[in-house]
């Protein structure tokens, strides 16, 4: 079921630090099942936006705007701090690069997945722990593993985990954060690959941050090109690998091609 | 029997404007079940951790007319349950008890007594720490918002924890209880055998921590409903035989190691109770 | 035949009289005068006084005298009385630029208005145990020379900031100082209430945090601006007459630890403070609490906030010893109902563990 009503808008989002810009005037519309790419070097202000867009760092100026589950497009500034963890922990989902940053380190992976179903209400145990399951199999680890700690995990495994966290109380938005940096040439491959079929299933609008070309091509819709804190290119993510504008993202796609 | 009050000190020890502050915790505590009131706890002349809570909130209650009687344990000989009655005979000069059924004011730690209570008499509970999610997160400013904004979910995982690894929840003491439907409160080290008096309770039931410098309390006749999930309910975990002195049933029972090759027996944990019990067994009609 | 435990009003009573007599020690010796240990055990005296929170000496020596020098339980004890006192009310601020010193040293200038002044300090000593303090005749009959009347001697802080080269103590905070011991603490804890607690915070605890700031848990690179011990007037302003009255007279250490400080994007490069202040001569307390002082600055100077003595829930959580002893030493209290309840987890874990075994050996088998 498409809607044209976007999903998430940015309005002019800016975030300074002081007299620094973290990232200025950046506006894009997100629709039902679409996925952003937002790339550029380190420093060019992509995860910025990324924490300003997830309301965990508050805008300087301009607006951000999400459709909720009624229907009812809302100003995220003026969310309480309830409703925004609630969001949060249901509509939402947040994959970081470092999945001990994104997990519960302490306790077995099985809690790991059902605490969001928890959050959101789930009082049956035998319910969380299929579900728990019936994840982990959707991500690729074995059950059996499911009393298991995420330490005794390996780097691909806990992203996985992570994902499978985030996506079991069926998210609308996800944003991800360079969700296979760091991770083996192999690993990466296979995450991507899954991550994508993810999206598909379950019809994800999703904002992800990389510095890597391959992985915005790969996964996603649209792209926008970030540096020194500033839109510089946006559009169709092929249009613009294809024929980039700005000397800059010619820089970068050259880059790319060459590796 | 009290003795006589000791000079120098006002009645209970306490001025009466820390009492009056103390009072105005415990109202606020009242008014808003389970809600842990900060106060602006005194050094008493008892160790931190030794029911130093418990004891100022006992002092700001107690009237002279009230009947005092003093638990550790379920028990009212054992060595802190002495002094606190002690101190409060030497600065108050109140009468004390150990019969349940006759005391207006009850402080206890840790247990809570076999005798039901009735309306008009008030538990007075010490407790250690008194924020149920301190294990699960040290911050203060983070708990806080936790309960600000009801997200009790950690608690939930680490019962599911417990299911997971031991097929049942292994939490045998201080077992969370939700308040009213609202607060996630500790009912301190009590065992949960204990947790189901306080729900729907008669009595008053005040809590104090005096390290933490928390009041907290369940007014009379409010719910108190024990964690759980669905389908791996609260269970009680009543002892499965009698006491061994008394014979009573269904009550909690301390394990007592006899010899030193491993002879033990099971007597109540309540020594009051037991004692009772055991005069009704033996000589029924001088029980009133 | 087991009978339930009884007598524990008697056990107390009877302990209670072997502590008396423990505390007495060796009859055919002379008692221990509480006006000895004011005079003679002064730097013990000191710390009952900073850490128990209430600067009475003989109060404090007889809080020593019946701990069996146990300077923990002596605070303690002296804590509890300071419950009953009766507030009046609040001090006026006290004025260490007038303070008639006894001891003033800096380790940041060789010379400076008002002279480094060395005072009563084992600092120069050698540690080497004297053999004789016990003989007659032993001790200095030297008169007492401290307390000398100075001018007012201006502190190095103010020496500083007339180049602008330190920040100035901001003086402005917003309603009264905090005051802990009438509410309850709440984080983050604004400076004052941190300067509160870490007055009366134990002093083994300080000296280890500051140290670990100095190892390069939280490095702030502090110089000791000054440190300076002697006597100040106490005033309190009664409302009734309409100015201030004096009260008397204490000692206090202040030490006032200078911190290199590389500015951030709104304040210069200057030299921070930390500050540190105690009842007596009470140096090693005074030093480490400047050095804590500055370390939970950490994060108001936009500092990277990554070291224990940084985390100001932490630290201030865990400062005051009396808590502290109680707490740790409650556990000597019974916890029957609590194991009780542990142990019979433990044996029905064991049990279906043992089942769990037996039925896999079984399957096995087959």
């Amino acid at each position: 079921m498409s809607c044209e009503v976007p999903l998430l808008v940015a309005d002019h989002v800016s975030r300074l630090y002081g007299s620094r810009i973290g990232c200025a005037n950046v506006s894009f519309d997100l629709y039902d099942g679409e996925v952003v790419s937002v790339v550029g070097e380190s420093g060019s202000g992509k995860s910025t936006l990324l924490s300003v867009l997830s309301g965990s760092t508050p805008a300087t100026s301009g607006r951000i705007f999400y459709r909720m589950r009624d229907g009812n497009t809302r100003d995220l500034a003026t969310l309480g701090e309830a409703e925004r963890r609630l969001l949060m922990r249901t509509d939402w989902g947040f994959v970081r690069q470092d999945a001990a940053e994104g997990l519960r380190m302490g306790v077995s992976a099985g809690a790991n997945v059902g605490e969001r179903l928890i959050g959101a209400g789930e009082r049956r145990y035998r319910r969380i722990r299929s579900e728990a399951l019936d994840w982990m199999g959707r991500v690729e680890i074995d059950p059996m593993r499911i009393d298991e700690s995420p330490q005794t995990f390996s780097g691909g495994m806990r992203q996985r985990l992570q994902i499978a966290r985030n996506l079991v109380t069926r998210p609308r938005l996800v944003f991800m954060d360079e969700p296979t940096g760091g991770l083996d040439v192999s690993v990466q491959a296979r995450l991507l690959d899954q991550i994508r079929s993810l999206v598909r299933e379950f019809s994800l609008s999703v904002v992800i941050v990389t510095h890597d070309l391959a992985v915005a091509r790969l996964l996603s819709d649209r792209m926008i090109v970030m540096r020194h804190g500033i839109a510089i290119e946006s559009g169709l993510t092929d249009q613009v690998l294809e024929d980039p504008r700005e000397p800059y993202t010619q820089l970068l796609v050259s880059s790319m091609l060459q590796v | 029997m009290s003795a006589p009050i000791a000079t120098g000190y006002n009645f209970a020890y306490l001025d009466e404007q820390t009492k009056r502050m103390i009072r105005r915790a415990i109202l606020k505590a009242i008014a808003i079940p389970g809600y842990q009131v900060p106060f602006a706890s005194r050094e008493m002349p008892m160790p931190y951790g030794w029911g130093t809570g418990g004891v100022q909130v006992t002092a700001a209650i107690l009237g002279p007319d009230d009947i005092l009687k003093v638990i550790d344990q379920g028990s009212d000989d054992t060595t802190n349950a002495v002094s606190i009655r002690r101190f409060f005979q030497k600065t108050a000069g109140v009468a004390t008890t150990t019969h349940t059924s006759k005391a207006t004011i009850i402080q206890t730690r840790h247990r809570i007594p076999e005798d039901a209570v009735k309306e008009g008499q008030t538990i007075v509970f010490q407790v250690p720490i008194p924020e149920p999610l301190r294990f699960l997160e040290p911050r203060e400013t983070e708990t806080r918002t936790m309960h600000a904004l009801q997200e009790y979910g950690l608690m939930h995982v680490k019962l599911y924890e417990d299911i997971a690894r031991h097929g049942h929840i292994a939490t045998t003491y201080a077992y969370p209880v939700r308040v009213n439907g609202r607060y996630l409160m500790d009912p301190s080290p009590t065992p949960k055998f204990d947790n189901p008096k306080m729900d729907m309770s008669p009595a008053l039931q005040l809590f104090g921590a005096g390290r933490e410098k928390r009041i907290y309390a369940i007014p009379p006749y409010t719910s108190v409903v024990s964690l759980d999930f669905e389908d791996h309910p609260f269970e009680r975990g009543a002892p499965d035989r009698p006491c061994a002195l008394c014979g009573s049933t269904g009550v909690f029972l301390d394990e007592v190691v006899t010899d030193d090759k491993g002879a033990r027996m099971f007597v109540c944990s309540d020594t009051d109770f037991c004692e009772r019990a055991l005069m009704r067994r033996t000589a029924p009609e001088e029980i009133a | 035949m087991y009978v339930a435990v009884k007598g524990g009003e008697r056990a107390i009573d009877a302990a209670h009289r072997l502590l008396a007599r423990a505390r007495r020690g060796d009859r055919s010796l002379p008692p221990v005068e509480s006006a000895q240990i004011v005079e003679q055990l002064t730097l013990a005296v000191d710390r009952v006084m900073v850490e128990g929170s209430l600067y009475d000496r003989e109060l404090a020596a007889t809080a020593i005298k019946q701990a069996r020098g146990d300077l923990i339980e002596a605070i303690f004890l002296v804590r509890a009385y300071r419950t009953t006192l009766a507030r009046f009310g609040y001090s006026d601020p006290v004025e260490t630029r007038e303070m008639k010193l006894a001891r003033r040293i800096s380790a940041t200038f060789k010379d400076l208005p008002g002279g480094q002044v060395l005072g009563p300090t084992f600092d120069y000593t050698h540690r080497l145990i004297d053999f004789d303090t016990d003989e007659p005749g032993s001790d200095d009959a030297s008169p007492d020379h401290a307390y000398k009347e100075r001018a007012a001697t201006p502190r190095v802080a103010e020496l500083l900031a007339d180049e602008g080269l330190i920040e100035r103590p901001s003086d402005s905070i917003d309603g009264p100082p905090a005051d802990i011991t009438r509410e309850a603490p709440t984080f983050p804890a604004r400076r004052d209430a941190r300067l509160q607690t870490l007055a009366r915070a134990d002093e083994g605890y300080l000296l280890s945090l500051g140290y670990s700031t100095q190892r390069g848990y939280g490095r702030s690179h502090p110089f000791v601006g000054e440190i300076r011990f002697g006597e100040v007037d106490i005033e309190f302003f009664a409302e009734e007459v309409g100015f201030a009255v004096p009260l008397g007279r204490i000692r206090l250490t202040e030490c006032e630890m200078v911190n290199q400080f590389k500015g951030s994007g709104t304040a210069p490069p200057q030299f921070t403070t930390g500050y540190g202040l105690a009842f007596g001569q009470s140096e090693r307390k005074a030093i480490a609490m400047a050095l804590v002082d500055r370390a939970l600055r950490a994060q108001e100077l936009g500092e990277e906030c990554v070291a224990p003595a940084q985390d100001q829930e932490f630290v201030l959580s865990h400062a005051d010893n009396v808590q502290a002893t109680g707490f740790v030493e409650h556990l000597k209290l019974p916890h029957y109902v609590d194991f009780q309840s542990e142990l019979s987890l433990v044996r029905l874990l064991r049990a279906e563990f043992d089942a769990a075994q037996t039925t896999l050996a079984r399957e096995a088998a087959e």
